[in-house]
């Protein structure tokens, strides 16, 4: 069952991936079996992606993520907020994070 | 990660017997190995190829595996199977080497395996470390050598392999055998010469499927064929490279010439990467026989010589090869590239034949 990500949930990265930054993007990839689908190809985060991953650190929940970053980078809060939810929610049925 | 094998392979380039003392001492030890590929990572590799010899041999493989796979590295194994136990087969079944393990099979009886393994009970231990991996339903792709002794078993791996459901094609099938790449064993070069297939007996196989060959060659040639001129790599070496056993670093897999290798107890990967080996690929050809034939060739994509085949075969890394001559011959006259008296280098309008190759 995929945990439906809302602003108050609070995520940490999972055990089961190991996550590379290469060349400056970060790179997902799965250390144990059933990760995803990721066999051959693995999981880049964007830029954006690449912020909210940084954060998560299993303390902060969503929302507190999304203002941090929506005041550093002069954005929309509710765009942020909108973007992040989206990537938690992939990250989660890929089973590269968990959620709290 | 060894130069050692359990199987005493007729046609191996390399393989040392697996209790061999000398192996053993120089290889390099877990802590040096794990050195390597933490630097490997830092310079954001994220596949490596644990081959040998047969890597399986060494007591340290899964800590190394798991090292390697909690760095964030895919990890491609080159093996023969036999040593795969439950223990590590649940082991890939847990954590994943994110490559399909490819493995070399060299019969598929018994008596044919066994004679080309040069080991009795080989085949037997291959089955069951098939079966094993069956049984989890891990990943892995199947290669292998066509010799004298195992090539009544063609069609009985062409059918296996059809049922291979992490393969489409045919087994990646080798032939054209390569000498000792440490030119160790003047006996062993000759039986090497002597399971080495014949020009014309090769191309009956490439004719079993004469229509998928021709259509395959003609876009292979459109893209890879031309003449190199004098510059010796023309290849990926020294991209990315191979670390050997004991720790030197080679521009790959098979180049072994002591000048072209990186001793890393003196440097790192990095070192070489940057320094080494880009120097080396600035590297020409000074030999008359290769300026004046394979500089001049449009075969030269075609075959399979270079530098380390030369260094193999002459101890130089620009001499030509005649085995590969001849069969990169052989394979042109066939696809209508040559004509019977015609030598590659000598051909000037071969963009026409390629293009009239691609049309046919
Ligand atoms: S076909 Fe002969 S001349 Fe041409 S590259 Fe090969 S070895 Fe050299």
């Amino acid at each position: 069952m995929v945990p439906s990500i809302t602003l108050n949930s609070i995520c940490a990265p999972s055990q089961d991936v190991v996550a590379r930054e290469i060349e400056g993007e970060v790179i997902i990839i799965p250390l144990t079996a059933g990760i995803g689908d990721m066999e051959d190809e693995l999981f880049t985060l964007n830029e954006t992606g690449k912020q909210i991953w940084q954060r998560l650190d299993g303390i902060a929940d969503l929302k507190q993520i999304a203002t941090e970053l929506a005041t550093e980078y002069d954005a929309p809060v509710e765009e942020i907020e909108r973007d992040t939810v989206g990537l938690i929610q992939e990250l989660a049925q890929r089973k590269i994070i968990t959620v709290q | 990660m060894t130069e050692r094998c359990n199987n005493a392979c007729l046609h191996c380039y390399i393989n040392l017997p697996k209790d061999d003392p000398t192996a053993i001492a120089r290889e390099l030890s877990t802590d040096r190995w794990k050195n390597i590929l933490q630097q490997a990572a830092d310079l954001g590799a994220l596949t490596v190829r644990f081959t040998g010899g047969e890597p399986l041999l060494r007591d340290d493989f899964s800590e190394l595996y798991l090292f390697a796979r909690r760095l964030g590295l895919r990890v491609m194994l080159f093996t023969n199977a036999r040593l795969i136990t439950p223990e590590l087969a649940d082991l890939f079944v847990q954590i994943p080497p994110l490559k399909k393990i490819e493995i070399s099979v060299y019969g598929m009886r018994p008596e044919s395996y066994d004679a080309v393994a040069a080991r009795p009970g080989a085949f037997a231990e291959f089955k069951r470390g098939i079966e094993l991996l069956d049984d989890r339903k891990i990943a892995y792709v199947i290669k292998t050598a066509l010799l004298p002794q195992n090539s009544d078993d063609l069609e009985a791996l062409e059918e296996w392999v059809a049922r291979n459901p992490w393969m489409n094609g045919d087994p990646a099938l080798s032939c054209y055998f390569d000498l000792r790449a440490r030119r160790d064993s003047i006996a062993k070069n000759e039986l090497i010469r002597s399971l080495r297939i014949s020009p014309e007996k090769s191309l009956v196989l490439l004719a079993r499927r004469e229509a998928v060959y021709r259509k395959e060659m003609a876009g292979f040639c459109a893209k890879f064929c031309q003449p190199s001129g004098d510059l010796l790599f023309n290849c990926g070496a020294g991209k990315s490279g191979c670390v050997d056993a004991y720790g030197k670093y080679q521009m790959c897999l098979m180049l072994r010439h002591p000048q072209t290798v990186f001793d890393l107890a003196k440097g790192s990967l990095r070192e070489a990467l940057t320094e080494f080996f880009p120097r080396l690929r600035e590297l020409k050809a000074t030999n008359p026989d290769y300026l004046q034939r394979c500089a001049q060739c449009f075969l030269y994509g075609l075959c399979e010589q270079c530098p380390a085949k030369s260094w193999a075969e002459h101890g130089t890394l620009d001499t030509p090869v005649d085995y590969f001559c001849q069969i990169a011959h052989a394979q042109a006259r066939f696809l209508g590239l040559l004509k019977s008296d015609e030598m590659a280098w000598e051909v000037k309008d071969w963009g026409q034949r390629i293009d009239s190759l691609a049309k046919s």
